[in-house]
């Protein structure tokens, strides 16, 4: 469904991506793990063209994004929803306005049929009590809820999530987890995830990607990933007190 | 050469946000628009009262002490109007408003690129100039001739207070002779002036903001930026104009 061709993007005097290639297949919930700082969030920039490529391109159902312009990068866009680190939502809109806002722009819905799909996306979200809440008033997990409902709104094909549960406590990582996995059960969504967090990425992931020198180290469904020979992926693992028997069932998964 | 390459590259920022002014009128800019006018005009109107009531009563009061020489103290009226109408009405109001709006949404813009809103709107295909820069624009350019046009009318009050309790001025011969010598293309040079300055304000605060890079200290420098070129251009800007229309 999203398909990276040898992608190369040189930042500042760094050659931050150096030929990634990576599939995204439809309906399965892609997590690309790595240490901060490898590139995690400019590979999934990508994907959207809020970077374009230095070398290679990116693909999605055909479609070059990384070629696309004007009314064809629109409709492309469309296709995804994204939730940024931050959630990313206006400071000076409530939350159901900001929910609102992508409906009320960019579609000709009334009122009426505004505020129930922005009530409907809320509530699957566990917000929907906040709605005329200001973002200052609500903490950093809340503003991930209503910045996933306000990526949601619109019933996105592809959903991508930067560092859903990073900064996040225990409990509320948990209930984003459980989220990502139901948006992909129910509705059937391809999800790309970006996280450093791998108990998370292990469990609500079909497949685990690493990331490492500019390039995909390592491409697996989580049962091989943490039986990986990638000297890297064991660092990484190890880091994180995951061992090659596959105790991390046991680490609060 | 950093000055002329900014400039130019916030020209082309103004040239997108005029072709967004035809959104100007749909309801939802429309509410946006008097939101801003408000946010930027009536929130700096205590700040223009003080700084243009004094600047005119500085004003009589120079002017004043050299005119009572020869018995003119009168004078003080064509004075403190024309001055403050050609050239102090706008340049203060643009020297305010940039310290204080400018340097507002400079930082509002620069956060948001920083907690990638901006971003967020781009995916949303929410052009970010249609609905961030252009309300800001319509605003400025409406308020700031507005503002200085009540800032002058403030200095030629503090002038004629000036008058009538230090230099004996009558306050109905102050105004009188205050009228008398003031043209009308003083006026109108005066507020073309100040809508110049008004759009150079928006569009180097928007520009040095979404030009923003490197998390809080990148949104000082945009801040601290925006007020030093707005400064500069605000002072060529006037010169030009004077020039223009004067020699
Ligand atoms: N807009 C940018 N300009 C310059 N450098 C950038 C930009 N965005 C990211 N970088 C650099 O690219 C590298 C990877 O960043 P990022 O993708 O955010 O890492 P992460 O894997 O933690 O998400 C970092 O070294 C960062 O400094
Ligand atoms: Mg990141």
């Amino acid at each position: 469904m999203i398909r990276l061709e040898h992608v190369t993007k040189m930042l500042g005097t760094r050659r931050v991506l150096d030929g990634v290639d990576l599939e995204v297949k439809r309906g399965e919930t892609l997590v690309i793990v790595g240490p901060s700082g490898t590139g995690k969030s400019v590979t999934l920039k990508h994907m959207v063209r809020l970077m374009t490529p230095d070398e290679g391109r990116v693909v999605v159902d055909g479609d070059v994004v990384s070629e696309a312009t004007g009314s064809a990068l629109e409709k492309i866009r469309e296709k995804f929803g994204v939730l940024f680190q931050g959630g990313a939502l206006l400071e000076w809109l409530n939350v159901g306005e900001n929910v609102a806002l992508p409906l009320r722009e960019k579609t000709a819905l009334t009122e009426d049929e505004i505020q129930t799909k922005v009530r409907e996306k809320l509530s699957l979200v566990g917000m929907e009590g906040d709605m005329e809440k200001y973002p200052a008033e609500i903490s950093g997990g809340m503003r991930k809820r209503v910045g996933l409902a306000r990526a949601i709104v619109r019933d996105p094909q592809i959903i991508l999530y930067d560092e859903p549960t990073s900064g996040l406590d225990p409990v509320s990582s948990r209930t984003i987890d459980r989220l990502i996995e139901s948006l992909r059960g129910e509705l059937g969504v391809t999800s790309v995830v970006v996280s450093h967090d791998l108990h998370s990425a292990l469990s609500i992931g079909t497949r685990i990607a690493m990331l490492y020198g500019g390039h995909i180290c390592e491409l697996a469904t989580p049962e091989a990933f943490v039986k990986s020979q990638n000297d890297e992926v064991r660092q990484f693992l190890e880091a994180q007190f995951i061992t090659r028997r596959g105790e991390w069932e046991k680490h609060g998964v | 050469m950093g000055f002329c390459r900014e400039a130019g590259r916030a020209l082309i920022l103004l040239f997108e946000a005029v072709v967004c002014l035809s959104f100007m009128f749909k309801r939802r800019s429309r509410r946006e628009i008097i939101q801003q006018m408000f946010i930027c005009g009536i929130k700096s109107l205590g700040v223009i009262t003080v700084v243009a009531t004094f600047t005119g009563m500085i004003l009589a009061l120079q002017t004043g002490i050299e005119m009572r020489r020869f018995g003119q103290e009168v004078f003080i009226g064509a004075a403190v109007m024309v001055s403050m109408l050609r050239e102090m009405g706008p340049f203060m109001t643009g020297l305010i408003l940039a310290a204080s709006v400018g340097s507002a949404v400079a930082a509002q813009m620069g956060t948001m690129v920083v907690s990638e809103e901006i971003a967020a709107l781009e995916l949303m295909s929410i052009n970010p100039v249609r609905f961030l820069v252009m309300p800001r624009l319509v605003a400025m350019a409406v308020m700031t001739p507005l503002l200085s046009f009540y800032s002058c009318v403030m200095g030629v009050v503090g002038g004629g207070i000036v008058g009538l309790t230090q230099l004996g001025v009558p306050w109905s011969a102050y105004i009188d002779n205050a009228t008398r010598y003031a043209m009308n293309k003083d006026l109108f040079v005066g507020m073309l002036k100040a809508f110049l300055f008004g759009v150079i304000i928006v569009i180097t605060a928007c520009h040095q903001g979404f030009a923003t890079t490197q998390g809080a200290v990148g949104v000082g420098n945009a801040t601290r930026r925006t007020v030093i070129m707005s400064f500069l251009s605000i002072l060529i800007v006037g010169y030009f104009i004077t020039r223009l229309f004067y020699v």
